[in-house]
């Protein structure tokens, strides 16, 4: 297992730096469109192609990776941090407390939200900078993503408080914040770690989706959400299997985290 | 002369199949709806699926024939305009009967005149009808005649009737009983409709069998392009009417003789500048986009024969102007396509006082060119073609952003707040006579999208379109109002309120198991002649 | 551990909290629907229609088409008549689709319900025996497999997805335990995970328990109120999937129902849908708690 994990940490750092290194890499602008060319195979021009519009498909790659890897795991953090937070001070406090905040997040999990989204669309500037946006879209998918994994938590909260060492650490006086850091935090890891690593490629899936609604990466700018639309209409694409390589980095990735994410966790 | 001569081949050519698939009568038709329809009143029809669904199941007086774009006669044999084009004469056909029986008669033409007719049900059909104030007379004349009477003349009046499905007066079925081909048999909401071959059906083929060919019509909901494409190359369904540039040419790579290319349509592509002058945009921006240079710069630095090339595959052709060339007598072939040429274009510029600052555009008072254009999401053809001509327009130092929005959100800001920038959109356009885009070019109108309901003309080449454009419309002699519209067509070339990029091809792909279908550039592309339509006899059968 | 006293307290505190259970279920019922339409009123976009671009409307009639979205203007006016309304049993009309809601929610739930039900039994057994599977046999290729198959499923576009399908001429409906699939493998893969590292099964294992055994004994007991909870969630959030995956594969279902719905602004759809969703998440996932909850008394 330790040869897949330090595979994974290689891999996920030769992604990232390969992306911050875009400038330098990419052999194209991931806007030029060569338009003699549209919906070439690959070439040594172009390594993976071009796409509809004639644009170099790996400079595309790698300028989409810097959005999405750097942008949905830190939305995936936030929604995550969002449900320990509220699912754990909930299960915690049991009660009153604990039936209200649960009654709210249920309410939360069935609110068409998608308005929200145009709302927030209609609120920003038409000429609004392509980074604003996707900053923005990211942060409220972050916002939006806790309330399911919330309710695990504050179910596991709640076992863990009334649980024998808690009583124990109670009764020998340890304060509130002490114990939730030193007990509960660690405890709440495998639900947190599942919550982030299912959040990662939701995320990257939703920005591509919201391109609807006008919010998320605009043209001409990738992302691997635009990369993967590609892919939509198969069937006019089939034959053309350089197409699926943005598909096969992005599995990749995620696998990567969770191989990361969960060390020493099964007991060999 | 060569024209015609190709026609009466073409006609002669559909004859004489229909007379050699006479044996094989039956079997069940397979196409997709891309929506259910929102109404199967044929006065309310306004959808694409609603429309469908009257134009198989709904009577009309008379057709325009799709191919030669002539009117026939249906139900009525011949017709008369009398009055300086204020009245119309029908002369019915005799002892035809609704789809439940119920006898058809000419109070059932004025029922649904009256019907049509009320000021109350909104009718796109009937406003098409609704040149001035007044109340419309129908009479019922002896010998199975009726007499229609409008307060004004309406130019084009009989082609109008095209749209207009003969409703009974007295069957307890109401707009379920019907005239045409088919009547609707099942219907499982959201999931698809079965259409039955209508037993009452008028109309017989030249041996005299009973038309329709083919016994019921199954339409699945199929919003999902990709799906209706995988469908196709499996043979589960027969044909797609309007197919995208990008499965068309899949379709060739197939199997070409499934592929039709009927050629330009009449549908465009365009883009237009927000000009209202209480839009809350800031007057700097307000002042270019109403200056006809700034606008026709724009114009003239988008490449047109890249968008046609590049987004539609060579399945479409530059637009010229508000008439598509597939329109043959009103297009003003005068006219050519705008053509791409980024020097002329900073030229206009320069003229209105704008300047290249280190490749950026800046106007008079030192503000860089930038600007959204706003398009309908989930629309790839046009996401591509503002992508497009965001690499165009920054070849003039212009920065433009592209906003895709959900068509609610956009059509309030188009109609609405004002409060947008650019838009690009495209015109789906059904009828050749210009009286239909009245709406669009008056001034007062709702649909004049650059600028709507104005209360006096903005500009002296607005007031000049309105006087034209009512000048065209109140005379019924076809040559001056060729004169007065080909006019209009020059200012619209001129002024570029709208910038007209494109008219895509009619694209349509039809199964080798369906006869004699003859696709056409006129909606319904493949199914105009629904009635005439038959499978071949294995699939006949096997249904 | 809890006192038995203390459990039978809990358990009649179960039966007699039925009541204010079922009243705090209606209430935040009614706030979902309340809150539900106020997000579609402040969105943009309400109150116009596509129609308003037919150049063959007169202004007569567009003016017409504007003045029918005017009585839904005012929120309280609007959800005050929709209350009133439904104390008749009468659930408004859908403007988009022009017939009564109550009969378009007739007609799609069941289908809705056969997807959700079929998805969900589906998602379970599977994912919650690949998790069993994986922490009972602790073989880290399994382990790496059954997380690729999953990143897999994670990574795929859900109209891709819908596509295979229809290649596979697979029918669509198992889509949505594809979708629900990930999410139940991942949380109990990691719940099962951890009750399999607590000391007491270790001790377990190490008195040569057998599998079955430390399975059922030890691990599950400790990680059901979670694996309850997680129950619970998905219910709501195989619901929420059926929105996209009947939109795509034109399944007719309550899904399909809210997008057009929504794409619409069609306000007295989506108040009614709001609502129904609403209930089913409180009613799974306050079963799902209460389940839980007897669980840990019936083990104190």
């Amino acid at each position: 297992m330790k040869w897949a994990r330090t595979t994974a940490i290689v891999f996920l750092l030769a992604v990232s730096s390969a992306c911050l290194l875009a400038n330098v890499i990419a052999p194209a602008s991931y806007a030029y469109q060569f338009r003699e060319e549209p919906n070439a195979a690959p070439s040594r021009h172009h390594l993976l192609g071009t796409d509809d519009l004639g644009r170099d498909r790996f400079s595309r790659v790698l300028y989409g990776t810097r959005v999405s890897l750097l942008l949905a795991p830190a939305a995936a953090l936030l929604s995550s941090l969002l449900a320990a937070f509220i699912g754990g001070i909930a299960g915690f406090s049991g009660g009153w407390v604990e039936r209200f905040v649960m009654a709210g997040t249920d309410l939360f999990l069935s609110l068409p939200w998608l308005f929200l989204l145009i709302t927030v669309r209609a609120l920003l500037p038409l000429n609004v900078s392509p980074i604003l946006s996707v900053l923005i879209t990211f942060a409220m998918l972050g916002c939006l993503g806790w309330a399911g994994a919330a309710r695990i938590i504050c179910a596991d909260a709640r076992s863990l408080a009334q649980s024998d060492f808690i009583l124990l650490a109670r009764a020998s006086g340890s304060n509130g914040f002490r114990l939730l850091w030193r007990h509960l935090v660690p405890n709440l890891k495998p639900v947190l770690y599942a919550q982030f690593w299912i959040s990662v490629p939701v995320f990257i899936l939703t920005e591509a989706n919201l391109g609807i609604l006008g919010l998320g990466v605009a043209e001409p700018m990738p992302s691997w959400g635009s990369l993967l639309r590609e892919l939509e209409s198969f069937s006019t694409a089939s034959g053309q299997s350089w197409q699926v390589v943005p598909l096969i980095l992005f599995i990749l990735v995620v696998s990567s985290f969770h191989l990361v994410l969960t060390k020493e966790e099964l007991p060999v | 002369m060569k024209k015609i001569l190709a026609v009466l081949v073409l006609l002669t050519l559909i004859t004489f199949g229909s007379n050699r698939v006479l044996a094989q009568s039956g079997g069940e038709l397979h196409f997709c709806l891309r929506s259910e329809p929102k109404t199967f009143n044929p006065l309310l029809a306004a959808d694409d699926a609603s429309e469908t669904i009257r134009y198989m199941t709904g009577g009309v007086l008379v057709r325009v024939n799709r191919l030669t774009q002539d009117l026939e006669p249906e139900l009525a044999t011949s017709w008369k305009i009398t009055n300086g084009g204020k009245t119309i004469t029908f002369q019915l056909r005799d002892g035809l009967r609704f789809s439940d029986g119920t006898a058809f008669s000419a109070d059932d033409v004025a029922f649904t005149m009256q019907q049509l007719m009320d000021p109350a049900l909104h009718s796109p059909t009937g406003d098409a009808f609704r040149s001035s104030e007044g109340k419309v007379e129908t009479e019922v004349l002896p010998k199975n005649r009726v007499r229609i009477t409008f307060p004004a003349p309406i130019a084009g009046l009989d082609r109008l009737f095209d749209q207009v499905a003969i409703m009974s007066a007295k069957s307890p079925q109401k707009e379920m009983a019907v005239l045409g081909p088919y009547y609707v048999g099942e219907n499982k909401a959201g999931s698809y409709l079965i259409l039955k071959r209508n037993p009452n059906y008028w109309e017989k083929d030249p041996a005299g069998r009973p038309l329709p060919y083919i016994e019921s019509v199954r339409l699945d909901i199929q919003s999902n392009r990709d799906i209706e494409m995988l469908r196709l190359t499996r043979g589960e369904i027969h044909f797609i009417n309007s197919l995208d540039a990008e499965y068309f040419d899949k379709v060739v790579a197939q199997d070409p003789s499934m592929a039709h290319d009927a050629g330009a349509s009449l549908d465009s592509e365009e883009m237009w500048f927000n000009q209202v002058a209480t839009s809350p945009l800031p007057s700097y921006k307000k002042a270019w986009f109403i200056s006809t240079n700034f606008r026709r710069a724009v114009s003239e630095a988008i490449n047109r024969e890249d968008l046609a090339r590049i987004v539609f595959r060579g399945h479409a052709r530059p637009a010229v102007g508000p008439v598509s060339p597939a329109n043959k007598f009103w297009f003003n072939a005068k006219l050519q396509a705008h053509p791409f040429d980024q020097k002329s274009a900073l030229q206009r510029l320069t003229q209105d006082g704008f300047h290249l600052q280190d490749g950026a555009l800046h106007d008079r008072d030192g503000h860089a060119v930038e600007f959204s254009v706003i398009t309908n999401a989930g629309n790839k053809y046009r996401e591509r073609m503002a992508t497009m001509i965001q690499q165009d327009l920054s070849g003039i130092g212009i920065k433009l952003n592209v906003v895709t929005l959900d068509f609610p959100s956009l059509i309030e800001r188009i109609t609405h707040t004002f409060d947008y920038e650019a838009c690009l959109l495209g015109l789906v356009n059904d009828e050749l006579d210009p009286n239909a885009q009245m709406t669009v070019w008056l001034s007062s109108a709702d649909s004049h999208q650059w600028n709507p309901s104005q209360k006096t003309p903005a500009t002296a080449w607005e007031a000049e379109i309105d006087k034209l454009m009512r000048a065209q419309a109140s005379t019924l002699d076809p040559k001056k109002r060729k004169e007065d519209f080909d006019k209009v067509q020059e200012i619209a070339w001129q002024q570029e309120p709208f910038i007209y990029l494109v008219n895509k091809n009619a694209l349509s792909a039809v199964s080798p198991a369906v006869h004699n279908a003859h696709p056409v550039v006129l909606r319904p592309q493949v199914y105009w002649n629904i009635d005439q339509l038959s499978l071949t006899s294995e699939v006949a059968r096997n249904r | 551990m809890c006192g038995k006293g203390w459990a039978v307290a809990e358990d009649i505190n179960t039966l007699s909290a039925l009541p204010k259970l079922a009243a705090k279920i209606l209430i935040t019922v009614l706030l979902g629907g309340f809150l539900g339409a106020t997000l579609v009123r402040l969105a943009p976009g309400f109150g116009v229609d596509e129609e308003e671009l037919d150049a063959r409307l007169s202004a007569q009639s567009v003016q017409a088409l504007r003045e029918t979205h005017a009585s839904d203007a005012n929120l309280f006016v609007f959800y005050f008549r929709y209350l009133n309304r439904l104390l008749h049993g009468d659930l408004g009309n859908s403007r988009t689709l022009q017939r009564p809601v109550l009969q378009l929610v007739a007609e799609r739930l069941p289908e809705t319900l056969k997807s959700v039900a079929l998805g969900l039994a589906l998602g379970w057994s599977a994912g919650f025996l690949l998790a069993v599977a994986i922490v009972m046999s602790r073989a880290w290729f399994l382990d790496l497999l059954g997380s690729l198959l999953v990143g897999v499923l994670l990574c795929l576009p859900a109209a891709v997805l819908a596509l295979l399908f229809v290649l596979a001429q697979a029918p669509a409906r198992l889509l949505l335990g594809l979708v629900v699939f990930p999410k139940i493998f991942r949380y109990s893969r990691n719940l099962l995970a951890r009750s399999s590292a607590l000391p007491h099964v270790l001790t377990a294992r190490a008195k040569g328990l057998g599998n079955m055994r430390v399975l059922v004994w030890h691990i599950l007991p400790t990680a059901a109120p979670q694996l309850l909870a997680l129950l619970g969630v998905t219910v709501s959030v195989a619901f929420t999937a059926a929105i996209p995956m009947e939109a795509l594969c034109d399944l007719p279902g309550i899904g399909q129902l809210a997008w057009k719905a929504a794409l619409g602004r069609d306000v007295a759809l989506l108040v009614n849908l709001t609502m129904i969703v609403t209930l089913v998440t409180l009613v799974a996932n306050s079963a799902s708690d209460l389940m839980g909850r007897t669980f840990r008394t019936s083990e104190a």
